[in-house]
């Protein structure tokens, strides 16, 4: 018998991003430590199920140190899944892998005294990031943009990651979500939220402004927060700050 | 093989059931062998429309369970020979209807009539996808007022994405046919332009037919608008909105808008 030269299915690797808890531990670490249980203790299961990056960037510990400190921090149910800023040195097998090439996504809520994850899917104007399950903007590669050719109808909902264009309008009861911009050729007469995953530089921009509502990042304003002057006009929003800015695209 | 055309809507009380008889009348009076088909189960009106009401004996959900023939069930019209009603039942709920039953009765209707045209049910519930669920062909009936508008929009979402024709990656054929114009209050802003309409629902338009006691009469007497009067104002506009829907090209005047000589020359025209 030969051998038949067979060709087997390849293994298929992808790259995905995730948003990830960062916890950048200062020394003395046994004074950190007091904080991070006054922490835990505030919100009994705030670290349980939660990936956490360990960020070690400019502290000058050794092996043994950084391997005590990751042994700590598992006796209070911290589990760490990397370890960003330490000498390959410092690393090993018995240390969870290096991580590299993070995208900071702003702050996540300290937990106050036995607060409720909030997981309401209205978009809240406080940052909401700690809820979010996927990260703004993959290390790898953009997110793909999306482009419509169809006008979404009432009812219609759509979402993409990346930036979205439609060519035609966004009906009155139809919703349009985006990671990132959203760009609109027709009227835009329902609701538009761009920047979702924690993108505070998305902008929306409509030919014709007729919305009920536009969001970005949280930040939203209904269409009776809407400057009367933009109505029935080209317009664009985006955030300065904190501030949700509207404008004219002349 | 015969076209299947859904009259929906969306919205209740829009015109549906008066236009898939006046439409329906209007083909068959072209000599085409037309069936109606009520998918109303439960609030049953078409055969009221039609003058059939007293000669109704089996129905379409007496069809779909097998207790009855396709051709026991139909009910030819007593003025036009080539024009039949398939009546729905009122006694029965509308989770008699069935995908497949429908599907089968759809497809022997195609087989044996030129046109089939789908009464479609209010709503976007059960009745109403399977009505659109076998059509070649959606004529979107739509009032110039906000809430219709939207629910038609709101339709023809659900027929760009639930018909057989949708899965399939193929396109649906949609027409608006703007029902109860009325030039008077469009005159004083009461109601939304035509050129509005288009804008939002942004499908071609078949036609627009005015708002009339013709309609209301030809109701009351059993007679399909087209056949009651074929000189009144909405026969005449359904029978334009027939001679579109046959591929003729028409320009659409708008009731009450007086047209210059020029005027007649720029059809109107929709995305």
């Amino acid at each position: 018998m030969t051998a038949v030269l067979t060709q087997p299915r390849p293994i298929r690797l992808k790259g995905r991003s995730y948003l990830a808890l960062t916890l950048t531990p200062e020394l003395p670490f046994e004074d950190w430590l007091v904080r991070l249980d006054d922490l835990a203790g505030r919100s009994a299961g705030f670290f349980l199920r939660r990936p956490v990056v360990l960020d070690v960037e400019g502290l000058e510990i050794d092996r043994a140190q950084l391997r005590d400190l990751v042994g700590k921090l598992g006796t209070r149910n911290v589990r760490i899944m990397g370890i960003e800023g330490a000498r390959p040195s410092m690393l090993g097998a018995d240390l969870p892998p290096a991580m590299s090439g993070g995208k900071a996504t702003g702050d996540i809520e300290e937990p106050a005294a036995a607060a409720p994850v909030n997981e309401s899917p209205a978009p809240t104007p406080v940052e909401s990031a700690a809820e979010m399950p996927v990260a703004p903007l993959p290390t790898a590669g953009a997110p793909i943009s999306l482009v419509v050719t169809q006008p979404v109808r009432s009812g219609q909902s759509i979402f993409t990651e990346g930036d979205i264009t439609i060519l035609g309008s966004v009906a009155s009861g139809a919703e349009v979500i985006a990671g990132g911009s959203i760009h609109i050729y027709g009227t835009l007469r329902g609701r538009a939220m761009a920047g979702t995953l924690g993108n505070a530089t998305a902008r929306i921009f409509c030919r014709k402004l007729e919305a009920e509502m536009v969001a970005i990042d949280g930040f939203y304003k209904t269409a009776e927060d809407l400057e009367p002057g933009l109505r029935g006009k080209p317009a664009q929003f985006w955030l300065e700050g904190e501030t949700f800015t509207a404008g004219s695209m002349a | 093989m015969g076209k299947v055309i859904v009259v929906t809507s969306g919205k209740g009380g829009v015109g549906k059931t008066t236009s898939s008889a006046a439409l329906g009348a209007a083909l068959a009076q072209n000599g085409d062998k037309v069936a109606v088909v009520d998918f109303d189960v439960g609030l049953r009106n078409l055969d009221l429309v039609m003058g059939a009401e007293r000669r109704v004996v089996y129905d379409l959900v007496n069809v779909i369970q097998g207790e009855a023939k396709l051709t026991q069930a139909l009910i030819r019209d007593k003025r036009l020979e080539s024009l039949y009603l398939l009546p729905a039942s009122q006694t029965r709920d509308k989770d008699n209807l069935t995908a497949e039953g429908v599907e089968k009765v759809v497809g022997a209707l195609r087989t044996h009539f030129d046109w089939v045209i789908c009464d479609s049910p209010a709503g976007i519930e059960r009745g109403a996808t399977l009505a659109m669920r076998h059509a070649d062909i959606a004529i979107v009936v739509t009032n110039p007022e906000v809430s219709s508008v939207r629910d038609s929009d709101r339709i023809i979402g659900l027929l760009d994405s639930k018909t057989v024709k949708a899965e399939a990656g193929e396109r649906i054929e949609k027409h608006l046919l703007l029902t109860r114009y009325d030039p008077a209050r469009a005159e004083r802003g009461d109601m939304l332009k035509v050129d509005d309409v288009l804008e939002i629902l942004s499908i071609p338009l078949l036609g627009i037919i005015p708002e009339s006691m013709d309609v209301l009469r030809a109701s009351n007497i059993g007679s399909p608008v087209t056949l009651a009067d074929e000189r009144s104002a909405p026969a005449l506009a359904y029978f334009d909105a027939v001679r579109r829907l046959k591929g003729e090209s028409l320009p659409v005047t708008i009731p009450g808008e007086k047209r210059g000589f020029f005027g007649k020359f720029f059809g109107r025209k929709a995305a």
